[in-house]
């Protein structure tokens, strides 16, 4: 805990930790339950298993750990120093996004220092062709300092059909958190391939960003799915997977959910009500927003690709006309620097805004889906009470099965409306930073075009000065 | 639509436009303003607005023809594009200040007529009394010219079907030097096919003169917001700045201002059709067969002329060029800017759901649609820029028509001397009895016998009377020839002057408008920044 303690003091100097957001909850949560020093900064890079860490205790309370994070300064310093660079992302996995801007997507300032201890990378998708089909891996590293892990370090490669089955999992224990999205399976507009180079990068982004939000939830992030997807070997998933309940049955079972969940709608308690709504407006908004995004995304990349040419017109024009060449060609290339700024305010988008705003389109549809769950659960309840009151059948048994679904009620209620909290409070963040880099990129734009024909404007005018100091006698 | 004030005179300096296109620099748009200093003045504004005069030059009796700009400026400056008027003597200062009482028409100078008339003999005019204004008082004072309005309007043509024209109201101002005041002189409503035939009889008069382009009849080069109706408003708008422009280029022309055909396209509403028509300059005109054929068949034109031909095609193609891909551009442009006009109204909608965030989106969602609505008047801007350059597309031409005059010129020219050449060789073997060259006379004689001494005679003195004849003519066409190339050299000259001044200066007008535009949107997203960091 202490070192990294100290690596969360000198990162919130250091002000740009890669971390991914709203990290209070689990925050204290893995505070009260990460354990003594992780020697994981000591051989950090060291991929596969390691000694376990050495002086680890088995817990420590909040106090415990900010005292270690005093007196162990020099050990702190040096381990910082490693972990610094266990932090810069980029040292192990150079397809992170090294722009400010994404990076700065992903902090959180806040007073308290971060005390994160499970760190997760997703890099080198890799293709893999087999006799029947032809897949894509990716590469996931986490690096650890949590007891419960054996080892400080893990390297596994899973594929697309993996994150689904860790995401039904969760979702399976957990029906009424909000889990985080994946990806889509397949883009069908605009897919010509389904292996083409930007559809693998945005989907790896978004796959990292799936993890490490699970890793950042207060809850999810203890659960013991995950951490076997993080952890095992290729062979050990598989049978893994195979245990639980089978896919018909899980089938089954979602027909009956969507019938139930009708049923539930009609006893939803009403703050339930305004999250529903909430949910359906939401969603409507988000997606014609993230149409918007894609449109303009697409404009842009359109004025581009025109822009590209007429600079090189103006170089054709300064071939014919004497008096002119100078001009024109200051002319061409300043258009060609306006050029170069518009590609650059592209890719800004693509990076900051349009992530973004498509995990909220696909994290509407989440939400909706966890409304479903809680409702069916509800209905659950309310069947079994009606009959216990109308004694329909055999009611022995019925008072106790209802105590339990009550129970059962009030935790999946409890826990939305917590995950709930805790989810719009970053979605408020999210949204905020995602249009803020926005504008912030298209400032920038502006300022560099202007800057541009300024200098230009300048370069005229100087030569004219130059021109009729010359005249005069 | 306002009127547009005009300053014009006959003199100037080129040295003068380096000035303007200082001064035009130091007028750039403040931080937040919304004009910008562009070419065009934005129409809508007062007439008073657009007065540019020499001030401060007056007592130079200096004038640079003014064309309304946004944006402070001297008054001096007016569009870099109008020339000043390049007087072959230099300006007389008395004579502009004092206002003399115009010529009555039909009181020809026939001194300084025949003096100028010295410049149209080129074109092969000997009666240029007819055709040549009396320049001496009324082109000496300042006068304004301003194509004010547009009107719709419905008539009959030629076949008494109806039809709907668009007629210019053509204000000529002359303006006192001593008190700045101008007085309306003229008023009178022109549709464009009188433009086109004026342009067309100075085209007949003045071959050796690059004559200013006309805008053009339909819109071309649009893109996709621009309707290619030559009844849209902004169309017409464009137009009748166009006009405006061809005005002021022949009146600030050395040569076509003292056109008095032009006088009365300004001064005289009815009956000027006929008199144009009366002058029978249709029948002057070179066929354009005539023109091919000598085009293909000249053996030695002036080497200057051919590469004045290629510079021309050249000028031709790369303006298209550039103005179909601006075109486009700006089409792309205007799609980014409007599509963010969407995240208003959908912020708007989403502010309503949300307690914290609502304020922050509202706002932002209002600067998303001022960003999206800025683009129209950025692109009208642009627009004018594309003006300027279409009028270079087609000075290119009128260059061609230059050369075209010399080559036919110079065709006839070798025809004669060719035929000349052949009369010469006729006669001398007629006088010597040898046959070398082929005449169905002579073959006839040989056939049917000798003619008779008296006979061979009487041809050789037919001959030797067209050999004069003919040397003569030879004589004077290759004087004209060459007098043609001196003053058609001359005018392309200015021409090139002008076209760099032009062109630099709308370059720089472009980068002018970029800036205004760059300014604009670090402000709007500025103003979205701060909303959005608030939520």
């Amino acid at each position: 805990m202490g070192t990294l303690g100290g690596a969360g003091l000198a990162a919130a100097v250091a002000a740009s930790r890669p971390r991914t957001l709203g990290m209070e909850g689990e925050r204290r949560a893995s505070q009260a339950r990460s354990s003594g020093l992780p020697a994981g900064g000591a051989d950090g890079d060291s991929p596969g298993g390691s000694a376990p860490f050495p002086g680890s205790s088995g817990s420590s309370a909040l106090l415990q750990a900010e005292v270690l994070d005093l007196e162990e300064d020099e050990d702190d310093l040096e381990v910082f120093s490693k972990d610094a660079s266990l932090m810069d992302m980029n040292s192990f996995s150079p397809m992170m996004p090294t722009s400010p801007l994404s990076m700065i997507n992903q902090i959180k300032f806040e007073d308290e220092p971060d005390l994160k201890d499970l760190f997760i990378t997703v890099d080198e998708p890799e293709s893999h062709v087999t006799t029947i089909e032809t897949f894509i891996t990716y590469r996931i590293i986490t690096k650890t300092s949590r007891g419960e892990f054996d080892s400080s370090e893990f390297e596994v490669r899973r594929r697309y059909q993996d994150f689904l089955w860790l995401k039904g999992k969760l979702e399976e224990a957990h029906p009424t958190l909000i889990i985080p999205p994946l990806p889509e399976k397949f883009i069908v507009k605009g897919m010509v391939e389904r292996f083409n180079d930007d559809f693998i990068e945005t989907r790896r982004k978004a796959l990292h960003k799936f993890l490490n939000r699970i890793a950042d939830h207060p809850t999810l992030t203890f659960n013991e799915d995950f951490k076997i997807f993080l952890t095992a070997q290729a062979w050990e998933l598989s049978s893994h997977k195979k245990q639980g309940p089978g896919l018909l049955s899980r089938m089954g079972q979602t027909v009956r959910a969507v019938a139930s969940s009708m049923r539930g709608v009609k006893n939803r308690p009403e703050e339930f009500m305004e999250m529903n709504n909430f949910i359906e407006l939401f969603s409507q908004k988000i997606n014609l927003i993230d149409k918007i995004s894609q449109r303009i995304y697409k404009e842009e990349r359109e004025y581009f690709d025109e822009m590209k040419e007429y600079g090189p017109i103006h170089i054709l024009w300064s071939a014919s006309e004497e008096d002119l060449v100078d001009t024109l060609k200051d002319v061409a290339s300043c258009i060609d620097r306006c050029c170069k700024a518009t590609e650059k305010r592209m890719s800004g988008l693509s990076e900051a805004l349009l992530p973004v705003v498509h995990e909220y389109v696909l994290y509407s549809e989440m939400l909706m889906g966890v409304m479903k769950r809680r409702d069916q659960i509800q209905a659950e309840l309310d069947s079994k009470v009606e009959a216990l009151t109308y004694k329909k059948t055999d009611t022995d048994l019925l008072p106790e099965e209802i105590g339990k679904l009550e129970d059962k009620m009030e935790c999946a209620n409890n826990a939305l409306k917590a995950d709930w909290e805790r989810w719009k409070q970053n979605m408020q963040n999210d949204i905020k930073l995602a249009f803020t880099d926005m504008a912030e990129e298209n400032i920038h734009y502006y300022e560099q075009c202007l800057a541009t024909w300024e200098s230009f404007l300048t370069s005229q005018t100087n030569l004219h000065l130059e021109e009729t100091s010359e005249d005069k006698p | 639509m306002g009127g547009y004030n005009r300053a014009l005179s006959l003199s100037g300096s080129p040295g003068l436009a380096a000035d303007q296109v200082l001064r035009r620099l130091t007028c750039l748009p403040t931080p937040g303003s919304v004009s910008s200093c562009s070419s065009w003045s934005p129409p809508g504004l007062p007439a008073g607005a657009r007065r540019w005069r020499a001030e401060g030059r007056a007592s130079q009796a200096e004038t640079l023809v003014g064309r309304g700009r946004g944006g402070g400026g001297a008054g001096a400056l007016g569009s870099p594009r109008r020339t000043a008027a390049m007087e072959q003597a230099p300006p007389d200062p008395e004579r502009q200040l004092q206002p003399a009482p115009l010529e009555p028409l039909g009181c020809p100078d026939a001194g300084l007529g025949a003096a100028v008339g010295k410049e149209a003999a080129g074109a092969g005019e000997e009666d240029s009394g007819v055709d040549t204004m009396p320049h001496n008082n009324f082109w000496l004072k300042k006068i304004e010219i301003s194509v004010s309005e547009a009107e719709k309007r419905t008539g009959r043509n030629a076949m008494n079907m109806q039809e709907t024209y668009t007629a210019y109201l053509i204000e000529t101002r002359s303006v006192e030097h001593t008190d700045g005041q101008s007085v309306l002189t003229d008023s009178l409503w022109r549709r464009y096919s009188e433009f086109e035939l004026l342009r067309n009889y100075l085209l007949v008069y003045y071959p050796h003169i690059v004559v200013p382009p006309l805008p053009e009849k339909r819109a071309e080069f649009v893109w996709h917001k621009l309707s290619a109706d030559n009844m849209d408003p902004d169309f017409v708008e464009r137009r009748r700045i166009g006009l405006e422009n061809f005005l002021l280029r022949i009146a600030s022309h050395p040569i076509l201002c003292r056109d008095k055909i032009f006088y009365l396209f300004l001064t005289q509403e009815g009956n000027w059709k006929e008199t144009v028509n009366e002058t029978g300059f249709q029948l002057k005109a070179d066929s354009r067969l005539k023109a091919l054929n000598a085009t293909f068949r000249v053996k030695n034109p002036d080497k200057r002329f051919t590469d004045l031909k290629h510079y021309s095609d050249e000028l031709q193609s790369v303006i298209s060029h550039l103005l179909r891909v601006r075109a486009r551009v700006a089409d792309r442009l205007y799609g980014v800017y409007k599509v963010h006009g969407n995240y208003g109204r959908v912020f708007s909608e989403w502010s309503a759901i949300e307690k914290e965030m609502g304020d922050g989106l509202q706002s932002a969602g209002h600067h998303m649609d001022v960003y999206a609505s800025s683009i129209d008047d950025i692109l009208e801007d642009e627009e004018h820029y594309a003006d300027q350059l279409k009028e270079y597309l087609f000075y290119a031409e009128a260059l061609r028509a230059v050369c075209r005059k010399h080559e036919l010129m110079q065709y006839d020219l070798e025809m004669a001397a060719q035929d000349l050449a052949s009369k010469k060789q006729q006669c001398e073997e007629l006088a010597t009895g040898t046959v070398r060259t082929f005449s169905l006379k002579g073959m006839t004689t040989k056939l049917f016998g000798q003619e008779t001494p008296e006979q061979r005679e009487a041809r050789i003195k037919v001959l030797e009377e067209q050999i004069n004849e003919g040397e003569q003519q030879l004589k004077s066409k290759n004087l004209e020839g060459r007098e043609f190339v001196k003053n058609a050299w001359a005018d392309i000259e200015r021409f090139k002057e002008q076209k760099n001044r032009d062109l630099k200066e709308a370059l720089i007008s472009y980068a002018v408008m970029q800036i205004s535009m760059c300014k604009k949107g670090i402000q709007v997203w500025t103003n979205a920044k701060e909303c959005f960091s608030k939520m």
